[in-house]
């Protein structure tokens, strides 16, 4: 190789080492390279030596150990004699859904918020100024406590619940809410519900092929709901009505049977959505401003109506500038989740950093199946996404 | 294009830099890796680090002065009077169970004076040895009187909160499974977070050790509204804790506590060990406070070792009194932890 430079610093034709600059590079690069492996394995000979010092179990052989303790929310089957392995699972599926709930939610309040925020109503685009410029304000922590005692002080013990209807219960303890019972013959339903769906895409695809064709437009949306709705309602009277519901009903210190919400998930769910919302508020109203008037202008031309306006010429535009910001604020969404921990929602920090960590006593496992885990998570969400990104980006010839 | 990376002409740029800071970094870890005995590390920095609870009156908490207080406090006073000479050269961490257990592995705290089980589990795998019993406790429940219930068994179906990483999470859910009795288990971060949740009525009843219940009870907003259940339901032999291989410093730690309660047994107390040290006849005493023997120097301390705790603290009973005591706000009777000598289970292994 050295015969081939044609580097003019090379001027002795005897070689010397240190008068190559392209070697000494070179070995600059060796050596910073090997140091930072050396200090690697440094650190990780350091703490391997210390844990056999000190007698610490290692590995991660105690996943498929009995936990001996029990969660406050599980979304799969879980008692104490599970093993710690499940506990694991049963806190990620906790964070997944504290997760979603919220960003369902945050998208949806922030986009209200954000469009709002630029109304000519004097007083609505005040109220949307002001919710952003409280919440994201505001330290997370805070106002997770401040929803969560909020929550448990305004409502009553379970003996005095607020009753709907006499069939939704909201005690401090929860929310309770009649689940549904399937009866032998639902499956018809389902099966019509599939049809029905089925139908409406159809429907949707063809009134597009037509709408381009002909240029008439056709009403996909009301047709698909009568579609869906009629269906249904006729295949569940040909079944029978196979469906009934479990009331909850107060038996004991509280009610039981029906589906409930621990009050922690409310407040968490609540407190998260409240909070990004405002930080999506903004990217939406950005991404809104990011379209030039002149398009308004010119769809107005063309005798648009204002919600034809909005759904087919701002909403397409602004989206491509709205989605990557609100990646990232969905992944700051599901890594703020950890602080659910705080008030003993049983999520993966909840259960692996407090209990796990404890009763095992080995905090680098776990530490590491937690942080392994939130990085999973992330990765998920922007891989999503960055297709949703693709999917809805300006194609570019 | 040239033949030479950008990053390479900018290690050369700072390459010198890199190259000492690394090995610079080298040096100073392998420092770090020495083999000095903990017991000689405390004297040479002269005071004694404890972990202990944040805040359980009796225990360990902060008084109206500011000063922390209590009888896990007291051990850690006993320690550095024995060791240092004087009671004051401690530093007091407050930590929850959770972070207690790391701080010790990783030697931030030398020894944790704190409200732990002593459970075949943290003693073995964990990297942690237990020094001695000196709380026998077990644990229980407390609810409110309106609820109308009397016994653990007629807890069926209610919420229950605790603290998470502790043994009270597991003994709920070991007596909740063979008893086949549902419950919503509710665990918080700490003690004080779920004692919080229970006054707020998010839960029926709040579990933990039962002195512990009288302690954390004094806290809530109306303590005449609630009433502490008969049972117990497990038993909590509580103790300090240090580190895994760390043999001398155990012992040491473990005979100044066997000292306090010897101490009691012999009739040396706070008051009256100056008139003991100069007339009292029995060798077990004389032994004790250093008039005769070598026992001091045998713990690679001064021979008044037992002597300083006992004059900074006073015996075990003493400290008891003092803090947990039918005469103060707990209104604990000694129960269990009565010497053997008055049908307790307190006991110090012989001094000879």
């Amino acid at each position: 190789m050295a015969v081939e430079t044609t580097d003019d610093r090379v001027r002795n034709t005897s070689f010397v080492f240190w008068s190559s600059s392209k070697y000494r590079t070179k070995f600059y690069e060796v050596l910073v390279l090997g140091l930072l492996f050396a200090s690697l394995y440094w650190i990780i000979n350091n703490v391997v030596t210390n844990l056999n010092r000190l007698g610490i179990r290692t590995g991660f052989g105690f996943l498929k150990q009995e936990a001996g303790f029990d969660i406050g929310q599980t979304l799969v089957t879980y008692n104490e004699a599970s093993s710690y392995g499940s506990a694991v699972l049963v806190a990620l599926l906790n964070t997944v859904l504290m997760s979603l709930l919220a960003i369902v939610f945050a998208t949806i309040i922030g986009f209200v918020v954000g469009v709002s925020r630029l109304s000519s109503n004097w007083l609505l685009s005040r109220a949307a100024t002001a919710y952003v410029e409280i919440f994201r304000n505001m330290p997370l922590l805070l106002q997770i406590f401040f929803w969560y005692f909020a929550v448990l002080r305004a409502l009553p013990v379970p003996r005095q619940s607020i009753a709907f209807f006499d069939t939704i219960y909201i005690n401090n303890r929860g929310i309770y809410a009649p689940s549904p019972v399937f009866e032998p013959g639902f499956g018809i339903v389902i099966a019509a519900l599939v049809m029905a769906l089925g139908v409406a895409i159809a429907l949707r695809r063809w009134a597009r092929v037509r709408q381009s064709r002909t240029g008439q437009p056709f009403p996909v949306l009301v047709t698909s709901l009568i579609i869906i709705i009629g269906l249904l309602l006729v295949s569940a009277a040909v079944a029978g009505f196979p469906l009934s519901w479990q009331v909850p009903a107060l038996k004991g210190f509280n009610y039981t049977g029906g589906f409930s919400v621990i009050p922690e998930l409310v407040a968490m769910v609540v407190a998260l959505s409240i909070y990004h919302a405002s930080f999506v508020a903004e990217i939406v109203r950005g991404g809104v401003l990011s379209v030039r008037r002149g398009q308004v202008e010119a769809a107005r031309a063309m005798g648009l109506r204002p919600g034809q306006i909005m759904r087919e010429v701002i909403v397409p535009q602004a989206l491509r500038v709205i989605i990557p910001p609100l990646s990232n604020q969905y992944l700051n969404l599901a890594k703020s989740s950890a602080l659910a921990a705080a008030i003993a929602y049983p999520d993966l920090m909840h259960v692996l950093g407090g209990a796990v960590l404890a009763q095992t006593g080995q905090p680098i496992e776990v530490m590491t199946i937690v942080m392994g885990t939130y990085l999973a998570i992330s990765l998920l969400i922007a891989l999503f996404m960055n297709w949703y990104n693709r999917r809805s980006s300006l194609v570019e010839r | 294009m040239k033949h030479q990376s950008e990053f390479g002409r900018l290690l050369e740029r700072f390459g010198v830099i890199a190259a000492a800071v690394g090995a610079l970094s080298i040096f100073a870890g392998a420092s770090g890796a020495q083999a000095a005995g903990l017991l000689d590390e405390i004297k040479a920095r002269d005071f004694v680090h404890c972990g202990t609870a944040p805040n359980v009156p009796g225990y360990a908490f902060t008084d109206a002065n500011g000063d922390r207080v209590g009888f896990d406090i007291d051990l850690c006073h006993a320690l550095a009077a024995a060791i240092l000479g004087d009671p004051d050269k401690v530093k007091l961490s407050k930590m929850r169970p959770k972070d207690g257990f790391p701080a010790l592995q990783t030697g931030q705290v030398d020894i944790l004076t704190h409200r732990l089980t002593w459970t075949f589990n943290r003693d073995n795998g964990t990297g942690m040895n237990y020094t001695r019993v000196m709380i026998y406790d077990g644990q229980g429940f407390i609810v409110r009187k309106d609820l109308g219930v009397s016994s653990i068994s007629e807890l069926d179906g209610a919420a229950i909160c605790v603290a998470q990483g502790t043994t009270v999470e597991l003994n709920v859910a070991d007596f909740f499974r063979t008893n086949n009795l549902s419950y919503n288990i509710v665990s918080f971060g700490s003690q004080e977070e779920a004692q919080i949740a229970y006054d707020e009525e998010r839960c029926d009843a709040f579990s933990t050790d039962r002195m512990g219940l009288a302690a954390r009870s004094l806290g809530f907003k109306n303590r005449a509204d609630h009433v502490i259940l008969p049972e117990t339901i497990s038993k909590e032999p509580i103790g300090p804790l240090v580190a895994h291989n760390q043999d001398e410093w155990a012992d040491t730690a473990r005979w100044v506590f066997n000292a306090l309660i010897a101490a009691e047994e012999l009739g040396v107390t706070q008051g009256n060990i100056d008139d003991m040290r100069a007339n009292s006849q029995n060798p077990e005493v004389q032994r004790l406070i250093g008039v005769t023997g070598d026992f001091g120097q045998r713990l690679e301390l001064s021979n008044d070792w037992a002597y300083n705790a006992i004059k900074a603290v006073g015996n075990y009973g003493e400290i008891y009194d003092r803090h947990l005591g039918p005469d103060t706000r707990l209104g604990l009777e000694r129960g269990r932890n009565a010497l053997w000598t008055d049908g307790g289970l307190i006991i110090a292994p012989p001094f000879r």
